[in-house]
């Protein structure tokens, strides 16, 4: 198998950037503005609303990572053009401004001196005619290498460190050689293998860059906000049945998801687009799956990796989440989550090699179009990272 | 079946092992295969031990490290004996 020439079928955007999906989003700005949109998605189909909880009084930081989130969401390359709506005029363009650096078809309402009904009537009228436009594009063949591909783990056990996560680190050491933009996060629970995350840094400068935002978030938000110790968070509850004690042995198997040879290039911040070329990058997100996902497909990831032990079943909506597992109990009793079963690699039946060969395959034909199993379960879990309490 | 582990170590410095496979009872003896190089070792189980759990490779004091991936994952906070089922009764994290 030369992975220099694989090739897949996505479709080609208006800035050059390959998606594995063709969805007419329709974004709410803020929360109250999720009815009107979820209207919209009933009447006009072939879109998708994307209901969330936030966009209202929030300032600095905070509105800027929001910000960043919806117009990152609307120009995913997942996403062929965008409806966004919003309360009032004013933050609603700021995101489709956004949204309209990429040159794909967006379009912005708001309710206020109009009510819901005219506005639902306006966006499903502008909706309707993107539908065409999406639905009137072809696929493409394009190099693999070519579909950006982010990872996280979750609801992880003891197998994930031996079988699910090294596969992932696998297929990272493989393809990110050869030109693919890889991302993993979850600044918390490096803690434990933050000096061998660090490491992997591709230059000190990126290794002090790392090791300021994983101590930024020990000191301001743990020492901040714990009441006792978070080890009755971290591990979770999950974690610990599935045999897991410490954050350390946690942080130490979710560090195999980036392989054994390459080196991150930056840190980014939560959605922060990547800058500096193919390669993998660091991005600081909550280990919280959903959060993450969002934050992930935010920076413009169309594919997304969550090898999992004891069964997470998250999902995004506007970006495939293929899961794996090796627990040979998970992958029994919660079979129609899982998209790959590597549990042979802890019988000895199947080495890590193998397993990441496997997963490339699934990256393929899940860019190709087949449905992962969140897709097909209907998992579209959206959840928009909050900094602080709003104004 | 005879070939297939029932305890997986990661590193050929770790103290505890990871039991993969469903319903290990006490008494059996393992098959234990180090990942790192494939090179195999039989240890007793003293309990039944869940899936994923950790069992001791050796006998651990108060204060001691446990070793996995051939790092610190945290430190003893009740003795151990070499067998035992290891998890939060007797290991703690360092961090918090």
């Amino acid at each position: 198998m030369n992975l220099a020439k694989r090739t897949v079928w996505g479709y080609r955007r208006e800035n050059g950037r390959i998606g594995v999906r063709n969805y007419v989003a329709i974004l709410p700005l803020d929360d109250i503005s999720n009815a009107a949109c979820e209207a919209v998605a009933a009447h006009i189909q072939g879109t998708i609303a994307l209901p969330h909880a936030y966009g209202r009084l929030q300032f600095g930081e905070d509105l800027e990572l929001h910000f960043r989130t919806m117009i990152g969401t609307g120009a995913n390359p997942n996403v062929a053009a965008c409806i966004v709506i919003g309360i009032e005029p004013h933050w609603t363009q700021t995101v489709v401004s956004g949204i309209a650096k990429t040159g794909k078809p967006v379009a912005g309402f708001w309710i206020e001196g109009n009510g819901d009904i005219a506005t639902v009537a306006a966006a499903s009228r502008k909706a309707k005619e993107f539908v065409h436009l999406a639905t009137a594009k072809v696929r493409e063949e394009c190099p693999l290498t070519d579909i950006w591909v982010a990872a996280k783990c979750g609801e992880s056990d003891t197998t994930t460190g031996l079988a699910s996560c090294p596969t992932v680190g696998s297929m990272y050491d493989k393809l990110v050689p050869l030109g693919l933009y890889g991302c993993f996060g979850e600044t918390s629970e490096l803690t434990g293998a933050e000096h061998l995350a660090a490491a992997r840094a591709i230059s000190p400068e990126i290794s002090a860059k790392f090791m300021k935002t994983w101590s930024a978030y020990q000191q301001d938000v743990i020492e901040a906000h714990k009441t006792s110790d978070l080890s009755d968070s971290q591990p979770t509850k999950g974690n610990i049945a599935g045999g897991l004690t410490t954050i350390e042995e946690k942080a130490l198997g979710n560090l195999e998801k980036i392989g054994k040879k390459v080196k991150f290039i930056d840190v980014l911040e939560p959605a922060e687009m990547p800058a500096r070329g193919a390669g993998l990058y660091f991005m600081d997100t909550s280990s919280a799956a959903a959060e993450c996902c969002t934050l992930q497909a935010a920076a413009g990831y169309v594919v997304h990796i969550f090898p999992t032990g004891q069964g997470n079943v998250i999902g995004n909506p506007i970006m495939p989440v293929i899961k794996v597992s090796g627990n040979p109990r998970t992958v029994r009793t919660m079979s129609e989550h899982i998209d790959l079963d590597v549990s042979g690699i802890v019988r000895r039946e199947m080495t890590i090699d193998q397993a990441g060969d496997q997963l490339i395959e699934h990256i393929v034909s899940t860019s190709n179009g087949r449905f992962t199993a969140a897709e097909a379960l209907g998992h579209r879990e959206f959840v928009m990272t909050k900094l602080y309490r709003s104004a | 079946m005879a070939n297939i582990p029932q305890l997986l170590i990661h590193n050929r410095r770790d103290n505890v092992g990871v039991v993969v496979v469903e319903d290990l009872s006490a008494g059996t003896d393992m098959l234990c295969v180090v990942t790192e190089d494939n090179s195999e070792i039989r240890a007793r189980s003293n309990h039944d031990v869940p899936i994923g759990h950790k069992i001791a490779l050796a006998d651990l004091a108060v204060g001691d490290t446990v070793i996995k991936y051939g790092e610190d994952i945290g430190k003893v906070v009740a003795a151990i004996r070499k067998g035992d089922h290891v998890h939060t009764h007797n290991l703690k994290t360092k961090r918090w």
